[in-house]
Order: structure tokens, then C-alpha cells, then sequence
């Protein structure tokens, strides 16, 4: 991201800053209401995490405005692919692969 | 091409090097990938050990969630000013530039006020580090976040001392454009921590 260049405007920041109040509500609300149990609280909470992650990333980080060639958006797709790594492959072993108990 | 002229036309004399900046400002983006794969393993230990509580409290027991919402909207607050921030500088004015960083500053010590209050509030109620593996990985990965934190208000301080000192230079640009890469992640890093450990915890 060429962050010399890129440096979004106020719209985006304000957008960014609605859209991520808005997406730390819902999980609140549906949390504080017991809306959802089980599976589905899961998911929401989830995916209004996920939509944050990216709400920040492009109004707040500016990754969409990067330069070719995109370097900044590279080196994040290797970092998310080692954290999946990391995280989905302990839980995996720690969970499902219990034979010494 | 519209970017690239106002780059020339806003940096000055910054214009002869302007890659050495980019380059700096990238190998931070490089540093954060790194610390992304530190929280990934801490993350990683916290979801494996969060049922291990030895016969101790478990999330629902210890967590107090109406703090934890304030201090989550604090940090997204300063997330935002943060921005405020970088958006004063390219506009060069200095002023508004400073007294952004000192509204993200003080959003930041009020968050760390109240994640300290939650700790001690917790071994108070004798929820320590060493009560089971699940409050171990929880103080490792909350803590760890929350001394990024404490960081970044040192950073953002020394900053600005450099910005009142030298004004708005290319050098000075590039740190609150990197510091201000940090506070964003830090957020980032946070909404996990508040979904995994907070919001998954209780319900």
C-alpha cells in the first residue's frame, strides 16, 4: 500500500467508523436479547467480526487504493493463510484427534 | 497519475526520495504480518485451553461484559481518530495533526485503564494467571494485546514531540502514517479478542 499517496478522504473514514459501530451493536444486541443460541449466535458473532476485519481494512487501511503491484495485500494473504494455519490446525489436533485420554 | 501528482506537489522535497518512505512504510506492513502469526498462536492456545478450568471460574464467571463493551467502543473510537489524524497531516495542518493524536492518545489510556480495572478486578476475585490454563492463556493474549497498546500511547507521544520539534516532514509523515498502521491493527486485533474470547465466552 504506497500509504504516501493513499490516504483515503473523510467519507471513508466516517463510513469505515458507522459501518464498524454498526457491526459491534448487532453481536451486542443479539447477544444481551439471547436472539440466537448455539450455532447460530456463533455465526453472527463471527461474521460481524469478519465484515469489521474488512470494513477496516479497506476504509481505515486503505488496502483497496494500493498500486500495482500490490505487495501490501501479498504479504497480508500469506499472513491470513499462517493464521488459518495456525488456528484451524491446533483446533483440529486439540479437538478432534484426542486418542491418548 | 492524479496520485502520484499531488504526491509531488505535497511532498516537496520529500519528492527525491520518495521510495526510501514507501519502503519503510511497507517493511512496517511486513513487521505487522509478523505479529499477526504472535497473536495467531496466542488466539490458537486460548481456544484450545478455554474449557480448562480446573475446577476454577470460566468465562461466564469472571467476565463483566458492560466494561468490555465501553472499552471495545473506546478503541474503535480511537481507531477512527487515529485517522482524523493522518487526514489533518496530508492537509498539513499541524495543529489539528496533534491534537487528534492526543484525543487517540487519551481513548487509549482510557481503554487500558479499564482493561487493568478488569484485571484486577478478576484476581481480586482470585482469578489469577497461574488459577488454571484457561486464565493463563486468556492474561497471555488479553495482555499481550493490551501492552501493544500501552506501546503505541508511548510511540504516539514521542511522536509527537518529534512533529511539535520538525513540523510535518516526509520523515514525520511516514511515522504517523506507520503508527497510525499500528493503531488500525491494534483494533483489528481487538475485535477478534472481543468476539473469541469476550462475546463467545458468555453467551
Amino acid at each position: 500500500m504506497s500509504n504516501q499517496t493513499a490516504h483515503g478522504s473523510l467519507k471513508s473514514y466516517v463510513t469505515g467508523f458507522i459501518c464498524s459501530i454498526v457491526l459491534t451493536i448487532i453481536p451486542i444486541v443479539v447477544l444481551v436479547n439471547n436472539w440466537l443460541e448455539g450455532l447460530g449466535s456463533t455465526i453472527v458473532f463471527l461474521a460481524a467480526a469478519l465484515l469489521q476485519f474488512i470494513v477496516q481494512l479497506v476504509f481505515f487501511m486503505h488496502l483497496r487504493d494500493e498500486e500495482k503491484p500490490r505487495y501490501n495485500l501479498m504479504s497480508l494473504l500469506l499472513g491470513i493463510f499462517i493464521v488459518l494455519l495456525i488456528v484451524v490446525g491446533s483446533i483440529w489436533i486439540m479437538m478432534y484427534n484426542m486418542v491418548a485420554i | 497519475m492524479a496520485q502520484t501528482h499531488s504526491n509531488a506537489e505535497h511532498h516537496g522535497h520529500g519528492h527525491e526520495h520518495p521510495d526510501q518512505e514507501e519502503m519503510r512504510t511497507f517493511a512496517f506492513w511486513i513487521y505487522l504480518m509478523t505479529d499477526v502469526i504472535l497473536f495467531a498462536t496466542l488466539f490458537a492456545t486460548y481456544i484450545v485451553l478455554q474449557g480448562n478450568t480446573d475446577g476454577g471460574p470460566g468465562p461466564k464467571d469472571i467476565f463483566q461484559m458492560n466494561g468490555i463493551y465501553a472499552s471495545t467502543f473506546i478503541l474503535l473510537t480511537s481507531s477512527f481518530t487515529s485517522g482524523l489524524a493522518l487526514l489533518a497531516m496530508h492537509k498539513g495542518n499541524r495543529l489539528a495533526l496533534m491534537n487528534w493524536l492526543w484525543v487517540t492518545i487519551f481513548l487509549g489510556a482510557s481503554f487500558l485503564f479499564l482493561e487493568v480495572n478488569e484485571f484486577m478486578h478478576m484476581v481480586h476475585e482470585g482469578a489469577t494467571i497461574s488459577t488454571s490454563a484457561f486464565l493463563t492463556a486468556f492474561y497471555t493474549l488479553v495482555g499481550t494485546h493490551g501492552l501493544h497498546v500501552a506501546l503505541g500511547l508511548g510511540w504516539m507521544i514521542i511522536l509527537i514531540i518529534q512533529i511539535a520539534k520538525h513540523g510535518i516532514t516526509p520523515v514525520t509523515k511516514r511515522k504517523v502514517n506507520i503508527v497510525s498502521l499500528f493503531w488500525h491493527f491494534l483494533d483489528i486485533v481487538w475485535i477478534f479478542v472481543f468476539t473469541i474470547v469476550y462475546l463467545l465466552g458468555v453467551k
